[in-house]
């Protein structure tokens, strides 16, 4: 058969067959591994945490196992029997039901109908109403939730839906669910209501794949863990036996032997008066209300793990996505941040991370991505010239060295990093003041990697302000005046000058808030 | 607690109905004040028998609206089939209720073949039953241009036969057909796992796919069943007439559609009453009923009016959804996933 991985996971104490067995899964799209070789096993009545940042191939785990999309090799187990399902469908009458974080439900249905669409007891080909809520209001009085299940699904919080989700999966006799991060739009007290129906299932012997980006919520209700890293399994461990630093090294792959990328002796950037500074800004549910300073000629960066408010932070920075609280100060004056175009014409510029769907415009020429944003700026009625649009393409394409270097060719032939840069020159072209990039340095090549970083550093020191998403801890090192670290959708802890180091950022996501909820 | 929830959740969903009733009622009183013969039982008889063609069509339109789909075909599939009644029973000499259950068989297969094409071919409504309308109509005029009469014993019995109210009020076979499409309507989307499953395809396709529905079945059956309805109507359409025409139920799909969204329906789907859309083609016949008294209003009246009460309608209800959301009773499911950093 196959190799055993040094990192499967044991079998539980008990020598019992695991409930579910994942074996050697691998699985490859147009040639690039997203699974190699993963193995997971999940006990009966076991919540097991499946973990990983962006494109560490959780989701991709998931639709595999079940059967959403077809695996290249592996096999799967449930209750030591092969099973094979080909759809979603298929795994939910093997007994494999999922949950996903948007309530895959009829929202405009009662809450009854709900939970039995499909399957409702019906006389002569009616539905029987009354028989149906009284067995609705009983499935839902076993998780604790005495509702009104004739009223509509939407008319209760988002919490209840993902329990009546929930009750649906496991009254269709489901005996492993999976959780596909369904407290991501939870509120804590909403969260402890989920858990408590996690719990009972836990107790009922049904074991549970939980996704979430919270280490909070791991630690709270999580047996045992599985790290997932680019594709691999990078261990596997029951919660008592993985700290939360030890975790977080799994998670961004970091040892701390590893000892710190040599911090250039840069001259804290000849800081000058603060390009724009937030104050008590935040949006209630989704960043909560943070400081940020951003001087001309610094770079602030802001590390985190997936999940915790990087992106959030700097779309409300932006305009993307409008605060409910807090003030804007650029030099000086308060200012309103309401939207991009506000954004813009306070000189921010904003490099997203979707490169593909928020970035670039596939089909337009490199020239005219580039150009886009200072058009936008200036508006329809002063239209750039033919001969300014050539200068300007020119111009940028020489100074970033986007190859290859012709204008005219469509930005989506173009490579990952060459895109980027064109990405880069669209917003340097309208001389920002603040430029916020959003990983500028995933998924492109090494070569390009440096130079865009090189390019970070040049443009801090010409005096631009920058604030600078990004996962690679190394990086972020060698650049930023001021590393702010988030977690669990806060800013929790802000790093500067000396203190900027990876195993002070590492400890800083891993740490446990004071006062934060009580891990078990 | 449990039943005090549902009070103004279900209030809610029934105030557009609520409404469309009143708007009805109001309307139907001041035709009376100002028409003293108006509030009479033959008034109301020839109201059902007038608009009986439309209010078939209009359950079935009420079935596919609410699945989040459009049908426009059902005119020309109503013109098709009277033009198709008269050559086969005229011409071919098929007895009339053969010829009868050959038109719905082939109007459920055209339905059928639609509601394929949208949902395997994963193509927008709009534009397959678009299609559909033209290769109808078309088809009709190949059968024949002209306006032929049905001559068939059966035709005079049908037109004959009514429930007599006395003072000329008569229950005509087109009104009874139409008042049992209705309340079957009513049966088949209310209260059956096929009409839950229409509700839920509006509400979300994927998740009701998820949920298990076999939502390939369900819009092959929606379909079939707004064409087999429209086959039905162009029978009675073609008893009411006497006659087959290729040009007869022009612009009867919006009508219809009209006759839908005044009843309460939402245009975007998930929500809506057959009872509704029966109200919204009684006000359409009301209109057209209060301007043939008048006598001196242009018939063309009747479409202004309906199309101002379009207007209101969908207003008001853009209105009291509006008012349900401020409530904050209906939280958006995550909307803000798509960030993350």
């Amino acid at each position: 058969m196959q190799t055993l991985d040094p990192l499967l996971p044991p079998s539980p104490a008990t020598g019992h067959v695991p409930l579910l067995q994942v074996t050697g899964f691998s699985k490859a799209f147009a040639g690039f591994p997203a699974l190699d070789r993963v193995n997971l096993n999940l006990g009966h009545g076991e919540i097991h945490a499946l973990l990983g940042e962006n494109g560490a191939g959780k989701s991709t785990l998931i639709k595999t196992i079940t059967g959403v999309v077809a695996r290249d090799a592996g096999q799967l187990r449930l209750d030591g029997v092969d099973i094979a399902p080909r759809s979603a469908g298929e795994a939910l009458t093997a007994g494999i039901a999922t949950v996903y974080q948007e309530v895959n439900l009829a929202p405009n249905l009662s809450v009854a109908q709900n939970l039995f669409l499909g399957r409702q007891p019906t006389r002569f080909g009616l539905v029987r109403e009354r028989e149906m809520r009284r067995r609705a209001q009983a499935l839902l009085a076993e998780f604790g939730l005495s509702i009104d299940v004739g009223a509509p699904l939407e008319s209760y919080s988002v919490a209840i839906q993902h329990i009546v989700a929930i009750a649906r999966a496991v009254d269709q006799s489901a005996r492993v669910l999976i959780l596909d991060e369904p407290t991501a739009s939870l509120d804590a007290q909403e969260v402890e209501v989920l858990f408590a129906v996690m719990r009972q299932l836990k107790a009922r012997g049904i074991g549970i794949l939980f996704v979430t980006h919270f280490l909070d919520q791991v630690y709270a209700v999580c047996d045992r863990i599985t790290v997932l890293r680019n594709g691999r399994l990078a261990g596997s461990a029951p919660i008592a036996e993985l700290p939360r630093i030890e975790l977080v090294k799994l998670m961004l792959g970091r040892e701390l032997s590893e000892a710190t990328a040599a911090r250039p002796a840069r001259a804290p950037g000849a800081s000058g008066a603060p390009v724009a500074a937030f104050t008590g800004y935040g949006k209630t549910g989704y960043v909560a209300p943070f400081d940020l300073d951003l001087p001309a000629g610094h770079v602030v960066a802001l590390a985190g793990l997936l999940g915790s408010g990087r992106t959030e932070t700097v779309r409300l920075v932006f305009g993307a996505e409008k605060a409910d609280c807090g003030t804007v100060r650029t030099a000086g004056a308060v200012a309103a941040v309401g939207s991009p175009r506000e954004a813009m014409r306070l000189g921010f510029g904003y490099c997203p991370e979707e490169r593909k769907t928020e970035g670039i415009v596939a089909d337009l020429s490199v020239r005219e991505n580039i150009v886009l944003a200072l058009q936008a700026q200036r508006g329809p009625l002063r239209p750039l010239s033919r001969r300014e649009q050539d200068e300007i393409a020119a111009r940028f394409i020489r100074l970033l060295d986007i190859r290859p270097p012709d204008p005219s060719r469509p930005i989506g032939l173009l490579s990952g990093g060459n895109q980027q840069k064109a990405l880069l020159a669209r917003w340097l072209a309208t001389k920002p003041r603040l430029l916020i990039l959003d990983e500028p340095t995933r998924g492109i090549d090494v070569g390009a990697h440096a130079e865009i970083i090189k390019l970070i550093r040049e443009l801090c020191d010409e005096g631009m302000a920058l604030l600078v998403v990004s996962s690679e801890l190394d990086e972020i090192v060698t650049y930023a005046d001021e590393v702010i670290v988030l977690r669990d959708r806060a800013h929790v802890a802000r790093l500067t000058g000396s203190q900027i180091d990876v195993p002070a950022i590492l400890a800083a996501i891993a740490d446990t808030p004071p006062g934060a909820a009580a891990t078990a | 607690m449990t039943s005090s929830i549902s009070a103004p959740a279900a209030l809610g969903r029934l105030l557009p109905v609520l409404a469309t009733t009143l708007v009805f009622i109001a309307g139907f009183l001041v035709c009376a004040s100002i028409y003293p013969n108006f509030a009479s039982m033959r008034v109301v008889m020839n109201l059902l028998t007038d608009n009986a063609f439309l209010g078939i069509v209009a359950v079935g339109m009420t079935f596919v609206i609410i699945s989040g789909g459009i049908d426009l075909s059902v005119g020309s599939v109503i013109g098709f089939t009277t033009v198709f009644l008269a050559l086969a029973i005229e011409r071919w000499g098929v007895p009339p209720l053969v010829a009868f259950a050959m038109i719905l068989l082939i109007c459920a297969a055209f339905g059928a073949g639609m509601g394929a094409v949208i949902q395997y071919f994963d193509l927008p409504p709009f534009i397959v039953t678009l299609a559909g309308m033209f290769l109808a109509r078309g088809l009709s005029f190949l059968l024949s241009t002209q306006s032929i009469p049905i001559n068939a014993e059966l035709y005079s019995h049908l037109s004959d036969y009514a429930l007599r109210f006395g003072a000329g009020a008569r229950l005509t076979v087109p009104a009874m057909i139409m008042l049992a499409v209705v309340a079957s309507g009513m049966v088949l989307l209310h209260l059956t796992r096929f009409g839950a499953n229409v509700y839920a395809l509006g509400g979300s396709r994927t998740a009701t796919a998820l949920m298990g529905v076999n939502v390939n079945r369900s819009t092959v059956l929606i379909y079939t069943l707004s064409s087999a309805l429209a086959g039905l109507s162009g029978i009675v359409f073609s008893l009411y007439t006497s006659s087959g025409y290729s040009l007869s139920a022009v612009g009867v799909e919006l009508d219809a559609i009209a006759a839908v969204v005044i009843g309460g329906t939402l245009l975007s789907g998930g929500y809506g009453f057959v009872f509704g859309s029966f109200v919204g083609v009684l006000i359409q016949g009301l209109i057209q009923t209060y301007i043939s008294f008048d006598g001196t209003l242009s018939s063309w009246w009747a479409k202004i009016a309906t199309g101002l009460l379009l207007f209101a309608f969908i207003a008001f209800q853009q209105l009291t959804l509006h008012i349900a959301g401020r409530s904050g009773r209906r939280p958006r499911l995550a909307t803000a996933g798509a960030a993350q950093s």
